[in-house]
């Protein structure tokens, strides 16, 4: 088994109750959910790997591929739509060249959307990894994404 | 000009909220110290006295629903405690300013409720993506731990208690008390059928009291100060304070903790600067996503849980998103049931049926396939029908924006 995957399980008992915590250390780990690791946390919590990807594919946090260096997601609430939140993913995806979902090839990027991430106030917002990039204008949008073109 | 009310956010700004030292300071866990000291039973009258309304929404009493989850029971040696921090309604975003700003006032309120019904277990079920909250909590409660506040026999009393973090992973409806229970026995998101309630049949079959944020953070200034004080403060049927988070059209966004029976006109125009660029007020969503839009006649009525109620609209979690003229209903409509789809766990055939079908309508609205009155007719009835025949209140809930489309902007929409 995948040393990482080991070190992770190391710190739970194995009992069903702790499947969710389990899906979410395990992806806060290794980046995301692999086959591998979803028959080895089956085997671990002891139930059938049906039901753990029955539990993983109901919650919008866990995913099945890599994440990019950047994550991004684009909050489509209803402050934030009333802020022109559909003009601000045009312009994401224009920069960065990806559409909601995907991952860019390169593994830079990946674009997600969520529901209300809690910062209204600050509409139309986004986070990338874990941080609010508050009031986004199609210029602001531009500059977040082609400064960090440029470090690369 | 009216003011700012704190009680829940009394110690904003003024403390290092990563210091527990700087909370006791203020006075803090003063009120758990006095309330175990006196009978559990004392502490749920003051509680019950206090009138004070949960704030997750619904505006059940939580002196009452502590009463029950005491009273259930009475052999049971396990009773849990959760507090609600899963916010996750659109437009809300009050949850997060108490834990980041005090995480330890939402503790202390944990730890009187748990004391109040005899739970030795408690756990802060929070939104996966609060990355800042999740922090602040945490050494809440390490701080916590380390100065015997949780643990065994605190402040020498017979009581002990744990507190654990849980966290969510992205799902609205998890927020829902009973669904947010099979989350945390690690099952899929799909709700309960009640009865039975939390408070005789909670997490894993034991009496469970489930509140907000804002509820627990309001407790222990209850406690400390008594219900009279409590209740001299807002309006009859909604005493005490309540924060309310103002995004849209409108100079100012923000949060605003006011006494209860402020009008919406002073919230916007007082504490929020008034509309942006000048224009005019259009219409507000009050309550978020599962909430109610309405008109400029809506301006001056008292903000409480019974006058909206009177006025069809809802107080919910305490959101208003403000539109200036210009904007679409529509497109906000659409925004909001497009929001619900995507939230439904489908396990009810009326909600996952419906939800489409409610789009749908839109759609052919759009496409001027069908006329605005006839589009309005069907949502209408499409959402009753869901209202009537869904299994829990996220199927009920696209009625409550449709209903108050019809009843304030029929014309318009
Ligand atoms: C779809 C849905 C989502 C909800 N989300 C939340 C939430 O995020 N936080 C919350 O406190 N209550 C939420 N509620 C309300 C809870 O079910 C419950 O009423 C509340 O936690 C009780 O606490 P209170 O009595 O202190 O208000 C939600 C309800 C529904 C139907
Ligand atoms: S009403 Fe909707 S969310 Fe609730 S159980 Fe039915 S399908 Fe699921
Ligand atoms: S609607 Fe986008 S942060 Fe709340």
């Amino acid at each position: 088994m995948n040393e990482k995957l080991k070190e992770t399980f190391s710190s739970f008992e194995g009992k069903e109750e702790e499947l969710i915590p389990l899906l979410q250390k395990v992806q806060e780990n290794l980046g995301f959910l692999s086959d591998e690791s979803m028959e080895e946390i089956s085997r671990f919590i002891r139930i059938p790997a049906s039901m753990v990807y029955g539990v993983a594919t109901f919650y919008t946090q866990f995913r099945f591929t890599p994440k990019g260096e950047r994550h991004i997601m684009l909050c489509r609430g209803t402050a934030c739509h009333v802020k022109g939140a559909t003009r601000i993913q045009e312009e994401v995806e224009n920069q960065i060249g990806i559409k909601v979902g995907e991952t860019s090839e390169d593994l830079k990027y990946s674009l997600e959307n969520v529901a209300c991430i809690g910062a209204c106030s600050l509409a139309p917002c986004a986070m990338v990894n874990d941080t609010v990039e508050a009031n986004l204008t199609p210029k602001k949008v531009e500059k977040i994404f082609s400064i960090s073109k440029d470090k690369k | 000009m009216i003011q700012e009310k704190r009680i829940t956010l009394k110690n904003l700004g003024k403390i290092n909220p990563e210091s527990i030292d700087d909370y006791i300071n203020e006075g803090g866990y003063k009120a758990f110290e006095k309330a175990v000291g006196l009978h559990h039973i004392e502490i749920i009258d003051e509680m019950v006295k206090s009138s004070l309304r949960g704030r997750g929404g619904a505006g059940f009493s939580a002196g009452l629903k502590e009463k029950f989850t005491s009273e259930a029971c009475l052999r049971c040696e396990q009773k849990y405690l959760i507090c609600n921090a899963d916010e996750g309604e659109p437009g809300t975003f009050k949850d997060r300013i108490i834990m980041e700003n005090d995480p330890h006032l939402m503790l202390e309120g944990m730890l009187i409720a748990a004391y109040a019904i005899g739970a030795s277990k408690a756990y802060v079920y929070i939104r996966g993506e609060y990355y800042k909250s999740i922090d602040r909590i945490n050494k809440a409660i390490s701080a916590a731990k380390e100065k015997g506040i949780i643990g065994k026999n605190v402040f020498g009393s017979a009581f002990s208690v744990d507190v654990e973090i849980k966290l969510g992973a992205g799902s609205y409806l998890c927020g829902e008390e009973l669904t947010l229970l099979e989350s945390l026995e690690g099952k899929r998101g799909y709700p309960r059928i009640k009865p039975p309630f939390p408070a005789e049949k909670g997490l894993n079959g034991k009496p469970t009291l489930i509140n907000n944020v804002e509820t627990l953070a309001t407790i222990p200034a209850i406690i400390y100060n008594g219900p009279e004080w409590y209740t001299s403060l807002g309006t009859e049927d909604s005493p005490g304070t309540k924060i309310f988070t103002i995004s849209g059209d409108i100079n100012n966004p923000g949060y605003f903790e006011v006494e209860m029976g402020v009008t919406l006109r002073q919230l916007i125009y007082e504490l929020g600067g008034g509309i942006k660029d000048g224009k005019k007020f259009y219409a507000a969503i009050l309550g978020g996503a599962a909430g109610t839009f309405v008109n400029e006649s809506v301006l001056d009525t008292p903000m409480g849980f019974d006058t909206l109620k009177e006025k069809g609209a809802v107080l919910g979690s305490g959101a208003i998103m403000v539109m200036s003229e210009g904007r679409s209903l529509f497109d906000i409509t659409n925004s909001i049931l497009e929001f619900f789809k995507h939230e439904s766990c489908g396990k009810c055939v009326p909600c996952r049926i419906g939800m489409p079908q409610l789009l749908h309508i839109m759609e052919n609205l759009k496409n001027n396939k069908i006329g605005r009155v006839e589009a309005l007719d069907l949502l209408l009835y499409e959402s009753e029908f869901m209202a009537k025949s869904s299994l829990c209140p996220l199927g009920q809930s696209p009625i409550l924006p449709i209903k108050s489309l019809k009843q304030y902007f029929e014309n318009e929409f």
